[in-house]
């Protein structure tokens, strides 16, 4: 993993930690588990908990992106609703037979046109809250936060409240078939994280996601285009969540206005606990990767010890709070010099 | 030998408040220009119109004696007149490389797949950093970076192009006497290499150690223009407070 933006830091035991602290809490998670519990190492069940996470985890990778210029997008979850019942709709070619099993083939639309739909619906999403942190000059929190109800509401309206349901075989697969044994979502959520890793690190704009979230007044007297960059980044986190909600709805074999509701919460919890600092700035796709497996990780392994769901969410609010504590020290230390 | 830059009757006003007044400067190159005033005195204001962030009410900026109207810092900068801010517009979380080309990033690759070409970045920021003597090294961080070097990371940047003018405002404020040192000898090589220098400053003795000539604005109007040779720190801390009318 490279941290070529950050550059070599001196030797700084804390800091060392503290970019490492969620790795090396997942390994010692996975080695507690393994010990607990037989059947968690088992292949079929952790291909189970890559599935379970890839769709959060995408929409995870475009949150990164955002948190980054030390933005927050608060309406993924109503994002998906949306996006996902678009999708189903062009499959379908309309509402007339929304459960029909099997009717999207003779009467609907190619998969690649309901997942094209679900993307640019994503897009248009993130480029009306995208414009209206950029040019109305609102704070991403509330943008973000009017989109989580108005996103939602647009949803029930569209759907007129109940789920679109069947898909054709080809629909399907994207969320259920496998390629040589691994999950389609687990294919896309691995290619889509190589590729925004390399984005991040490697081209120019990945460094004016950088250099927005550490400094933005000091960005745009340098030329960069901080506007267009806060934009883009807004529309990036609204095509992921297209696209994870198309591979959601395929998985289900169903779409429905109340689908990805709290998904924002986990999303930024994964985020956050992979060490990307909510004042922007810092962070990374590989820490957002092992946060997202932290939370998959964490949740399967306690269903698997019968440990109630009630204790899961106590846990990962924990988390949350005590990975917060460490960045929130990591920064105080970096005003101090 | 003539001069690079030239002001004349530079005036501007924000509504009722007029923040210059018919303010003349010039500058040669290698010349180090002190610019000295109180707060609220014009200083930022007349280096922002140069610099091109303002543009004046009346009055014409020339370079090399063709007239100028900057409408963006971008066309000050294309130019060959660059700024050093006074908070220094560093981006706390990137390296010092990347500080210094941040916006004008070197790229590789074929049509629209391009990549930074952080080795080239890497290796061009330190034969600058070498240039102007500075012990910063490329790879670290600013936020591990002491004043001087934060000062020589922000004047680097202004090399990468073949600046005619580097403005500096206020470099000495916030760093420790030994900083300030270094800061004094970076405005000296910028000066060794034909450059002018407009320093602005509150600290009269700086001014007195790099700079050859002083300006002094008092509320909008400028009340000396003279060489240091000439003058001495109390005529122009009076001249700053109006305790000395005009020199």
């Amino acid at each position: 993993m490279s941290h070529s933006h950050t550059g070599s830091a001196g030797f700084d035991p804390v800091a060392l930690a503290a970019r490492y602290a969620a790795p090396i809490f997942l390994i010692v998670l996975v080695a507690l588990f393994a010990l607990a519990e037989p059947r968690f190492m088992h292949p079929l069940n952790l291909m189970n908990i890559l599935r379970q996470v890839s769709i959060m985890g995408l929409i995870a990778i475009g949150m990164t992106f955002v948190i980054l210029t030390a933005g927050i997008d608060l309406s993924v979850g109503s994002i998906v609703a949306l996006t996902g019942l678009v999708a189903a709709y062009v499959a379908k070619g309309g509402l007339d037979d929304r459960f029909a099993i099997g009717a999207a083939e003779q009467a609907g639309n190619p998969v690649f046109l309901a997942i094209l739909a679900a993307l640019a619906v994503g897009a248009l999403c993130g480029s009306i809250q995208g414009a209206a942190v950029t040019r109305l000059k609102v704070p991403p929190f509330v943008v973000t936060l009017g989109g989580l109800t108005a996103f939602r509401g647009l949803a029930l309206i569209f759907s007129g409240g109940g789920p679109i349901s069947g898909f054709s075989p080809n629909y399907v697969w994207w969320g259920q078939g496998r390629i040589e044994g691994v999950p389609v979502p687990v294919i896309v959520f691995v290619v889509v994280a190589v590729i925004a890793h390399i984005v991040l690190k490697t081209t120019r704009f990945g460094l004016h996601v950088y250099a927005t979230g550490g400094n933005a007044a000091a960005a745009e007297l340098n030329g960069v285009p901080v506007r267009r960059t806060t934009f883009l980044v807004y529309v990036i986190v609204g095509v992921l969540s297209g696209l994870a909600s198309f591979l959601l709805s395929a998985r289900l074999n169903s779409a429905e206005a109340v689908a990805g509701l709290q998904l924002e919460l986990d999303v930024i919890a994964a985020v956050v606990i992979g060490g990307t600092s909510l004042f922007g700035g810092a962070g990374s796709i590989f820490g957002t990767v092992v946060g997202v497996l932290l939370i998959g990780v964490l949740r399967n392994g306690l269903v698997l010890m019968n440990v109630s769901s009630f204790v899961q969410q106590i846990l990962i609010g924990v988390i949350l709070v005590l990975a917060v504590a460490v960045d929130q020290r990591a920064a105080l230390r970096g005003a101090d010099r | 030998m003539t001069d690079v830059l030239q002001l004349t009757g530079i005036s501007k006003h924000f509504g009722a408040i007029e923040a210059l007044m018919g303010v003349d400067l010039a500058i040669a190159p290698g010349e180090v220009v002190g610019l000295m005033g109180d707060n609220g005195a014009g200083k930022s204001t007349l280096c922002r119109i140069i610099a091109g962030r303002f543009t004046p009410s009346t009055g014409t900026v020339r370079l090399d004696g063709k007239e100028m109207h900057f409408r963006r810092p971008s066309e000050a900068r294309e130019a060959g007149i660059e700024m050093v801010h006074q908070d220094l517009a560093l981006c706390d979380n990137l390296s010092a490389a990347l500080n210094v080309f941040l916006g004008r990033e070197l790229t590789m690759g074929v049509g629209p797949l391009r990549f930074l070409n952080k080795r080239a970045m890497q290796a061009k920021a330190a034969e600058l950093f070498a240039e102007l003597k500075s012990e910063t090294r490329p790879g670290d961080l600013v936020k591990q970076m002491s004043g001087g070097q934060r000062q020589a990371v922000a004047i680097a940047r202004t090399r990468l192009s073949e600046p005619r003018i580097v403005l500096l405002d206020e470099p000495t404020a916030a760093i420790s006497v030994r900083q300030v040192a270094e800061v004094l000898d970076l405005i000296r090589r910028l000066k060794d290499a034909g450059i002018a220098v407009i320093l602005i400053s509150h600290r009269t003795p700086d001014v007195f150690a790099v700079c050859e000539r002083v300006a002094v604005l008092r509320r909008g109007t400028k009340v000396a223009d003279k060489p240091i040779a000439e003058t001495s720190p109390e005529e122009v801390t009076g001249l700053i407070t109006g305790a000395v009318e005009s020199a």
